[in-house]
């Protein structure tokens, strides 16, 4: 019988398109939608990802990565002293404006890293040497910098010099470097001269990176620098999870895609919902037909379901599969951002299963209701 | 009320006594059957026929187990309708009882060797069987070169032939037919009649028919008038019409 529930279905062809365009619409808005306020958050941690680090130490007041309190430097030396504590070193971060050749600005998000060990270097580089950051004046940039300086008709290329706050930057290698939520290209340079670029201040370390010794539980050590007062240390995901609460405490970002999205799951169940209970409503004849012939009830659930659970698959396919051609195109470009994360297919699934159960649902409550003696009269 | 001789002979196949099925409650209710007894045997074919309103179709659907009577016994092969579970009742028909309506009741998205094949399929056979049966019993009432066709494909009459291919596959002991020439032309009607009295009498089988068409009551071995909601006398076909058209 199941083949020919499935028949039954294909048959009447408007309702069965109809079916699935609301469904593919609802899984292509929940995912894509989604995905584009998964990649937003995910640009709000790029620092942490890009530095790559385990462990983030910084002024206990500060509540995400891309605020800054600064520190004394040393309490990069407080930390080396903890127990258990492998290595620490400084970072310094900061938004600041750079001069380029034409006199125009553009803002940068330069990243000091300590010139010894460079730990926090970009990722991957695309020209020159990260070694080369210990030259003199020397700074790296990453591939959205170059990206903004075209737009200013401005090619960037490794030996090119611009300015940061009056002093001169030359480029000695150009990273690929994650996106971060304000858009900002990423210059990094070692600690020391980040601290001649930017204005001076009285406290300027931005963050001490650090990693567990090898055996210690990395629990217990950020137990023990945590009781430093005045400092707070998070694991990269800690610090992480804490960036996205508070995006999620203090913007309108979730609520303003949650709207999309819940708009998202009402269209598909208004679309779902109704039609499927028009194509159970119209065949409602012929399965209290079945119903007298000694279909069970059981049976025609069966059917419905499968049927509903059919379009439900193949609207899921569709509305996911245009979902990861548009983030294909959204992260060859670029812009705008897209994180697609199996958790995101998985909530999308269960939101089409949702919307499925509750449109064959109302059939059936159609077909239950159903006289067979209705085929007599 | 006159009775048919022989009839005691053959096996009782459906035995109603004083059904009783109201609609509505209180002094609005309808009383559609008012004590219906009718007893029909194996091997013959029962019209039965009366004014619209008189409790015709009602007592189909309880004699087939589509409606529960109120009160009274409704016996079918030994079995007590009456008090049967709904999933009971559901595979009783199943198993039991073949149904062919006035609008053919076919589904339009299947072809009808599909549509003949349920029944069995409904009884747990398996595809290849029932289809094979169903186009067995096609061919037999003359759609054999027609197998793959859709029911909006075949005529009125065609479509009655395939509703009688359904209702014969998987075997039933008692065949159910609702007005089956209603929707027919003169000569449709005719040929559906004949072909039913031809494929689906059987001496282990009972045909009921309810109509109103006076054209076929000649096929009938006896003929059970209704009114007002009580079979109100039994003739044979011949005496029936002798007497009243």
């Amino acid at each position: 019988m199941f083949r020919l529930a499935l028949k039954m279905l294909y048959g009447d062809l408007a309702k069965f398109l109809m079916l699935i365009g609301g469904l593919t619409f609802c899984a292509l808005l929940m995912a894509q939608q989604t995905g584009v306020f998964c990649g937003l958050m995910r640009w709000t941690t790029a620092t942490i990802r890009n530095a790559g680090v385990p462990i983030w130490v910084c002024d206990a007041k500060v509540e995400q990565v891309n605020e800054v309190v600064a520190l004394r430097d040393i309490e990069v030396n407080r930390v080396r002293s903890v127990d258990g504590v492998e290595w620490a070193v400084p970072m310094y971060w900061s938004i600041i404006q750079t001069r380029l050749r034409d006199g125009s600005f553009q803002q940068v998000q330069l990243t000091g890293l300590d010139s010894t060990t460079l730990i926090g270097r970009p990722p991957v580089m695309k020209e020159g040497n990260v070694e080369d950051l210990r030259q003199p004046n020397a700074v790296i940039v990453d591939q959205i910098a170059v990206k903004k300086f075209a737009q200013k008709n401005l090619e960037l290329h490794v030996g090119d010099v611009f300015e940061i706050n009056d002093k001169e930057a030359r480029v000695v290698g150009i990273c690929e470097a994650e996106q971060s939520f304000m858009g900002q290209p990423y210059v990094y340079t070692t600690y020391e001269r980040a601290l001649e670029y930017a204005p001076p201040q009285r406290k300027q370390l931005s963050f001490i990176l650090a990693k567990a010794r090898d055996g210690v539980p990395q629990s217990e050590v950020l137990a023990r620098i945590n009781a430093i007062p005045g400092l707070s240390a998070y694991t990269a995901d800690d610090f992480a999870d804490r960036t996205f609460a508070w995006y999620f405490k203090y913007t309108g970002i979730p609520i303003s895609f949650g709207t999309v999205v819940a708009l998202g799951i009402v269209v598909g169940i208004a679309i779902a919902g109704q039609t499927f209970y028009l194509f159970v409503h119209e065949n409602v004849r012929h399965l209290a037909a079945l119903k007298a012939m000694g279909a069970s009830n059981a049976t025609l659930a069966e059917m419905v379901f499968l049927q509903a659970f059919t379009v439900g698959l193949v609207g899921y396919g569709l509305g996911t599969g245009m979902t990861a051609m548009m983030g294909r195109a959204f992260l060859s470009k670029g812009e705008p951002p897209f994180f697609l994360p199996w958790q995101v297919l998985a909530f999308t699934a269960g939101i089409i299963v949702f919307i499925c159960l509750f449109a064959a649902s109302i059939g059936l409550l159609k077909v239950y209701r159903a006289e067979p003696a209705v085929v007599f009269r | 009320m006159s009775e048919t001789n022989g009839q005691s002979t053959r096996q009782l196949a459906v035995n109603t006594a004083g059904v009783t099925k109201a609609f509505g409650r209180g002094e609005s209710a309808v009383h559609a059957l008012k004590g219906v007894n009718f007893e029909a045997h194996c091997g013959e074919m029962v019209m039965i026929v009366g004014p619209s309103g008189c409790g015709k179709t009602t007592f189909l659907s309880v004699l087939c187990g589509t409606m529960k009577a109120d009160a009274g016994s409704v016996d079918v092969f030994g079995t007590d309708l009456i008090h049967l579970g709904t999933s009971r009742l559901t595979a009783f028909r199943g198993q039991n009882v073949g149904f062919i309506f006035q609008q053919f009741n076919l589904i339009p998205t299947w072809n009808i060797v599909e549509n003949a094949s349920v029944p069995m399929l409904l009884n747990g056979h398996s595809r290849k069987d029932a289809e094979h049966e169903a186009a067995r019993l096609l061919t037999e009432v003359g759609l054999g070169q027609r197998l793959e066709a859709y029911p909006r494909q075949l005529s009125g009459g065609q479509q009655q032939r395939v509703a009688i291919a359904r209702s014969l596959v998987h075997q039933p002991r008692l065949l159910i037919c609702d007005e089956p020439t209603a929707s027919l032309d003169a000569a449709s009607g005719r040929k559906v009649m004949e072909l039913l009295k031809a494929t689906a009498s059987r001496p282990d089988r009972c045909v009921i028919v309810v109509t109103h068409d006076s054209r076929i009551f000649s096929f009938a071995d006896r003929i059970a008038e209704m009114e007002d909601g009580v079979v109100k006398a039994i003739h044979s076909a011949g005496e029936y019409t002798a007497h009243y058209l």
